[in-house]
């Protein structure tokens, strides 16, 4: 606990880190050098610029089609943003409401609830994603809910968890006594009081979806190609690690930075916004 | 206490029959696994007689009872890819995954405590700062690009370790430490913030006061107490373990369970699938009713009612 009081300032490099990749996500249609789709057959796997025989026309290279590895880059960005924070919105608000209406009714609903919230967090979310993306193909929507299936339930079990406590406090017995009505209660006592941890537990699983996204893309079940995806962008550059590198280590050394600059931002969130929730 | 063990128990069932509905439906969802098992040219007929044959045509809930049934009894039917008992395959293949996830553990384990432990000890020092590196290292790199540097530096480039498949002790090593690394790290944070905690505890002053030798009060005093919340991310991270080895073992060709659900489900294979999801529940329910146990074992204040 003590070390966690001077965590006040925001962490700069991390926030300078999701400043350029939500931009770089934006603008990605001007900033990329090249068509992301565009092929140069004879240009493949052309090496970064600063390695014998690289050229300023494909800054970091391109890849087995001779598409140009930095805009694919940029717009992979588009993809890996995308799906961290609507599939995190979508469970947050999923997770966040269940866990509200199960704590609040408590009793058999709110017990059925959990249970089914529990038999969620026992699925393994990998197969459950790879199982969509054979049925309905895949597909941006399907990884997201793939993935927004599955999440939701750690925001249940915390937020209810949340609820129960807050439901033994007076300023719930005196909206009640003065009649406020169940979905009152939920809407203007109990979720203002939960926003917080909502808030903190989002925001610590941008990071941990956008690996999941890759790691679907990477198995062939998540964001179809020629879309340019980083997780697909390494997968594609497997066959030609030994002697074209660049096509898988640039998109894994992106997935990597930005990862870690939303979970540093999330920690420091944590900090700031819900010291008692610990690590999660 | 027998009380608690019976609750339990009923609710880990209820809570695989809600797991096998799903997957009884989602199975059922991917598509005719016939279009992918009969030949191009078959007929109306063989489609009728194939569908006949593998209890195909009856109603979708008499199907499901059966199934119920028959997994209870640990019959899981005939693969649709293979022709052969599903058994006879998770026979195979679950011994190898749950071999490499064991490595897989224990090495994290290993590695976790003294790094943990030495970090929160010394607040501050290279010791900790390498831990906390490696904790953000190990929540923000993939899996998959863990393995694939793994496999063309180690088992590549410097020819020290084989790259995938299945043999001694060294083709454990690779995708062990390739699965073990998230779990390393997760376990490795909660530890040290865990301890630190502890440390702040009035009993932790007074047996410092009492004149116990500080590896006394870090090692006897303090880790039990801290042991709590690490026992129960153990249990959710084996969840995460199971779940990770899909991608392990697709990346390292590694005959487990994992890759035999991707196999499955790219060949829409459903009693397979039904079968490895069915069985992953069971054990991870299986891990979590004993975290549950363990606590009383811990922490003798815990009595379940």
């Amino acid at each position: 606990m003590a070390e966690r009081r001077r965590a006040r300032r925001p962490p700069l490099l991390p926030l300078a880190i999701i400043v350029a990749f939500v931009a770089v996500a934006v603008l990605a249609g001007v900033a990329s050098p090249a068509d992301p789709y565009a092929q140069h057959l004879r240009s493949r796997l052309a090496p970064p610029i600063w390695s014998a025989g690289g050229s300023w026309q494909h800054p970091l290279g391109t890849d087995r089609l001779g598409r140009d590895l930095l805009s694919r880059l940029f717009y992979g960005a588009r993809v890996s943003l995308a799906a961290g924070v609507v599939t995190v919105a979508l469970a947050g608000a999923v997770g966040g409401g269940v866990g509200l209406v199960a704590g609040y009714l408590r009793g058999r609903t709110g017990a059925l609830l959990m249970r089914v919230t529990d038999a969620t967090l026992a699925f393994p979310i990998i197969l459950l994603a790879l199982v969509l993306a054979v049925t309905l193909g895949p597909s941006f929507a399907n990884v997201v809910v793939a993935i927004a299936v599955i999440l939701w339930a750690r925001y249940a079990r915390v937020i209810y968890g949340e609820v129960v406590a807050l439901m033994e406090r007076d300023f719930i017995a005196q909206a009640r006594a003065l009649g406020a009505s169940p979905v009152r209660i939920i809407a203007f006592h109990l979720f203002p009081n939960t926003a917080n941890t909502l808030v903190v537990l989002v925001s610590l699983q941008v990071g941990y979806v956008i690996v999941v996204e890759a790691a679907l893309s990477f198995l062939g079940a998540g964001i179809p190609p020629p879309t340019p995806a980083w997780g697909s962008m390494i997968a594609e550059g497997r066959d030609y690690i030994t002697s074209a590198w660049w096509v898988s280590l640039f998109p894994g050394l992106a997935i990597l930075l930005v990862v870690l600059a939303f979970n540093l931002m999330g920690d420091w969130l944590r900090d700031v916004l819900d010291p008692r929730l610990g690590q999660f | 206490m027998r009380r608690f063990l019976a609750v339990r128990l009923v609710q880990s069932l209820a809570t695989l029959l809600l797991l096998s509905l799903a997957v009884f439906i989602l199975a059922r969802a991917t598509g005719d696994p016939l279009s992918l098992i009969l030949p191009m040219a078959a007929t109306e007929e063989d489609y009728a007689n194939a569908r006949r044959y593998l209890g195909l045509d009856r109603p979708l809930p008499e199907q499901y009872v059966s199934f119920l049934v028959r997994a209870a009894r640990g019959d899981f039917g005939t693969s649709l890819r293979a022709r052969r008992p599903v058994n006879e395959l998770l026979r195979e293949r679950f011994p190898n995954s749950l071999k490499l996830a064991g490595f897989a553990m224990a090495l994290s384990l290993l590695v976790a405590f003294p790094l943990g432990v030495a970090a929160a000890a010394r607040k501050g020092t290279l010791v900790d700062t390498a831990a906390k590196t490696v904790a953000a290292l190990g929540q923000a790199l993939p899996t998959f690009f863990v393995g694939i540097v793994l496999i063309e530096v180690v088992a590549g480039r410097l020819q020290w370790l084989p790259a995938g498949g299945t043999g001694g002790l060294a083709h454990y090593v690779l995708p062990g430490v390739t699965l073990g690394w998230f779990v390393l790290a997760g376990l490795m944070r909660l530890l040290r913030s865990s301890v630190l905690e502890v440390l702040d505890a009035d009993y932790v002053r007074t047996a410092r006061a009492k004149g116990a030798t500080e590896r006394a009060v870090v090692w006897r005093h303090a880790l039990r107490n801290a042991l709590i919340p690490v026992v129960t991310f153990a249990g959710v991270s084996f969840a995460i373990l199971v779940t990770t080895a899909v991608v392990v073992e697709t990346v390292f060709a590694w005959p487990g369970m994992g890759r035999l659900a991707y196999e499955a489900i790219s060949g829409r294979d459903f009693p397979v699938i039904q079968a490895v999801v069915l069985v992953t529940g069971a054990v991870v329910a299986a891990v979590n009713l004993a975290v549950d146990l363990l606590y009383v074992w811990i922490d003798p204040r815990i009595r379940y009612g």
